[in-house]
């Protein structure tokens, strides 16, 4: 089977060179900053996403210090940190700041650019035989609208009265009234500005892989064909393109309202003693509009991790995937549902109960999708030949992550239950395990298993290993116990736990989590070292297709250059898991159907 | 713009097809508006209001450079350059007189009292109206550079695909603030 990457010899190269002449032009500044090409493009929305990692993952360890040590000084702080954190001590102010930009960050910067923009830019061309995206100029003004986003969101870090800290969801009249909080001034409107740049970039992103998979297949690449990391990706990108521009309406609206004194969410409220002149708005429509966005891009955050790691569990099972048309099927059903469901994020807003109930129900129709995926992902691991890779540890613990956080989704979906565990830490619990952690290991799962194909050396093993085990007991060790003290109605977003009576009793369990959080932060440093590392040490590739893989991202040379194939494009003649049939281990989709075989 | 060469299927261009999705997020952006207008619209302190009579003059301004970016098109498909360019210099010229329009009627409005600030159902009116306006703005733009593009370039350049493009987007902002026009008359 080895032989078949290289059917396309260099004989074939002559007849096609008018594909490659870009590839004489190339300088310094085309190849890696301004570049067109979607592997490179896919690596700058890798570095981007990990630089916002570390920045987010760190606010987290410091707002964790102050959970857990609510007593204690840390002098070291001040040096960092300066007036925010005035004698060692975290300011509160400074604390909602951290809270809100960790949220933003990893939400929006890390799993949403960070993860569909590495791997759609990188996996769809390549997956589909695609030279490149439908438009490779719009797909690096995506990055660049990213990075523009990026740089307005860090700026806001250094402002003088701090980044926007209203919460990740900026409900007004909080983020709407500059004089409300220091989080509420200037900081606020370079949140707005930032995530508009960034959604500009989400929407070009979005077009350009909707059209790449629906119009640049290769022959005989139907859409049954499609592996699903493609399908996932494609269902993110519909959601994308259809709920940004909701936020964005919301977000402009939120503008005006801060900045022209108009009253879409504003009323006459009694605000420090005083009625704001503002007359008739409504904060409600606000959330609405929000989690019109909201809920979707919970799932443009999941959709990816679940498509990557249903084909790394096939490949390293080495059996097909179970129930290929149903994992597409409910795939389609959760980006349905996706839209459906917004409602059940204000449950306690006032929302009429017999509307309430429309959205239960629907929200619980989202366990049916999710029991098929997570029933076939066990099915494709029974009686497999599994191989523990690194790649693989990760998609697995993304399959317990996702069965541990969607369980408890059922009780918040509940309306009833949910006017109890509204903004607790059981909330906290739920989304961390099954929308966070989750999509953070499909991302390390694919990160480990694509970087191969990245950069044509591996990731070291050791290291990874490690990274895996300690992440993924020290995940369930910080989230877990949260479960306990939001059921004991221990509410998120405060400052501080130690004045209440009922909570005391949960001061060692928040030292504790603050703990192993600091430990997964540092072990998550490694793996930040191991991928530079490894980038230009790693043990180099010397086979096309090191995982035995049958997708045509292997068909490609090991280094592969802008155009991605030497020669043509290999045509499709079945789908993208055929392993252990008739006798053979793996049969890439580029090998066409033997006599031999019974069907395909 | 460097487009790798594509071998595959003859389908619907890519481009195109792009700037279709690239519509269906827009329309989405414009039923969030809408549909909060009407969300809000039920709850109390709303004033109605009345469109100023520029708003006709406008939408019959739009609706006549819709057809003249289609005989454009057509002129281009039969090679007739001269036609053509004329054609697509009164769409752009059109398109500003649309833009100077909108803005002259919402002097209007704001002269009578119908201010950004004053309702909010005037602050609806104003979003919604101006975002379209900078999406003709947009059409705008891209029909100086294709027209540009016309100027510069020998008949040698036979490929109708920008011209196309722009085209569609044109006849979509048309179509647009002609749904707009009739939510903002049915609804107020």
């Amino acid at each position: 089977m080895s032989s078949v990457a290289t059917l396309h010899g260099a004989d074939v190269h002559g007849a096609h060179d008018t594909h490659h002449e870009h590839h004489h032009h190339e300088t310094f500044i085309t190849k890696y900053v301004f570049s067109q090409d979607h592997k490179m493009i896919a690596k700058q929305f890798l570095v981007t996403g990990m630089i916002w990692a570390i920045i987010g993952g760190l606010f987290s360890v410091i707002f964790r210090l102050q959970l857990g040590y609510p007593d204690s000084t840390f002098p070291w702080l001040e040096d960092f940190l300066g007036h925010w954190a005035k004698g060692g001590k975290l300011q509160p102010e400074f604390y909602y700041a951290l809270v809100t930009m960790h949220g933003t960050i990893l939400v929006f910067f890390v799993l949403t650019a960070g993860l569909s923009g590495t791997f759609a830019n990188f996996l769809i061309p390549l997956q589909v035989g695609a030279r490149d995206m439908a438009s490779p100029f719009l797909n690096m003004l995506s990055y660049w609208f990213f990075f523009i986003a990026s740089v307005i969101m860090f700026s806001s870090l250094f402002v003088q009265t701090g980044p926007a800290s209203g919460g990740w969801t900026i409900y007004p009249p909080l983020s709407a009234l500059g004089d409300a909080s220091s989080g509420s001034k200037i900081g606020m409107d370079l949140w707005l500005v930032s995530m508009a740049m960034f959604i500009v970039s989400a929407l070009l992103g979005g077009l350009n892989y909707i059209t790449t998979i629906l119009n640049m297949r290769t022959k005989g690449m139907s859409m049954t064909r499609l592996p699903l990391t493609v399908w996932a990706l494609f269902f993110t990108a519909v959601l994308g393109v259809l709920s940004f521009p909701v936020l964005l309406s919301g977000a402009i609206l939120l503008l005006f309202d801060r900045n022209l004194g108009t009253s879409f969410y504003l009323s006459d409220i009694v605000i420090a003693g005083k009625i704001l002149p503002n007359e008739g708005g409504s904060a409600i429509l606000f959330q609405h509009l929000f989690w019109f966005l909201g809920h979707p891009e919970v799932y443009i955050i999941l959709l990816p991790a679940m498509g990557m790691s249903s084909e790394i569990l096939s490949v390293n099972s080495r059996k097909p995937i179970f129930g290929y048309m149903a994992m597409v099927g409910s795939l389609f059903a959760i980006a349905i549902l996706a839209f459906l469901v917004w409602a059940h994020h204000m449950f306690v807003t006032g929302l009429n109960p017999f509307l309430g109930s429309f959205f239960v129900l629907l929200t619980l129709l989202i366990a049916v999708p999710s029991a098929i995926k997570v029933f076939n992902w066990l099915t494709t691991l029974w009686r497999g030949n599994i191989r523990f890779t690194p790649g693989m540890l990760f998609a697995i613990g993304f399959v317990s992550l996702f069965i541990s956080g969607g369980l408890t989704g059922i009780f918040l979906g509940n309306s009833a239950l949910d006017l109890h565990l509204h903004d607790t830490y059981f909330v906290v619990a739920h989304f961390h395990i099954v929308m966070g952690v989750a999509s953070f290991f499909g991302m390390f799962a694919g990160v480990y298993h694509w970087f191969p194909k990245m950069f044509g050396r591996y990731l070291n093993n050791t290291m990874a290993y490690i990274h895996f085990w300690v992440t993924i007991i020290g995940a369930y060790l910080i989230f877990w116990p949260m479960h306990y003290e939001g059921l004991a109605g221990m509410p998120r977003r405060y400052y501080e736990f130690s004045n209440w009576e009922s909570f005391k009793m949960f001061g060692g369990l928040n030292e504790f989590i603050s703990l192993v959080a600091m430990i997964v932060f540092a072990v998550q440093l490694l793996f930040v070292f191991n991928f530079f590392y490894s980038m230009f040490k790693g043990r180099k590739v010397t086979t096309t297709n090191p995982w035995g893989s049958n997708t045509l991202e292997w068909t490609t040379p090991i280094n592969p250059g802008h155009g991605n194939w030497v020669g043509e494009i290999p045509e499709v003649h079945r789908g993208a898991y055929d392993y252990a049939k008739d006798g053979h281990e793996f049969i890439p989709q580029n090998v066409p159907v033997g006599a031999d075989e019974t069907s395909h | 713009m460097s487009t790798v060469v594509m071998e595959q299927r003859k389908k619907i261009h890519p481009h195109k097809f792009t700037l279709w999705v690239g519509i269906g997020s827009i329309l989405m952006m414009f039923a969030g508006l809408t549909s909060a207008y009407i969300v809000k619209r039920n709850q109390a302190n709303w004033l109605t209001f009345e469109l100023p009579q520029l708003f006709w003059y406008s939408t019959a301004v739009i609706m006549l450079s819709s057809a003249t970016i289609y005989m454009a098109g057509k002129a281009f498909r039969e090679r007739e350059m001269t036609k053509y360019r004329n054609l697509m210099v009164a769409t752009l010229l059109l398109g500003v007189l649309f833009i100077v329009l909108q803005v002259l009627g919402f002097k209007q409005l704001w002269a009578i009292g119908v201010t950004l600030q004053s309702n909010v159902s005037y602050s609806f009116l104003y979003v919604i109206v101006g975002l379209h306006a900078i999406h003709v703005v947009g059409g705008v733009i891209a029909l100086a550079v294709t027209l540009v593009k016309g100027f510069s370039k020998r008949t040698r350049s036979y490929d109708s695909v920008p011209v196309d493009l722009v085209s569609t987007y044109w006849h979509f902002v048309d179509i647009l603030w002609i749904y707009l026009l009739i939510f903002l008359l049915m609804i107020r």
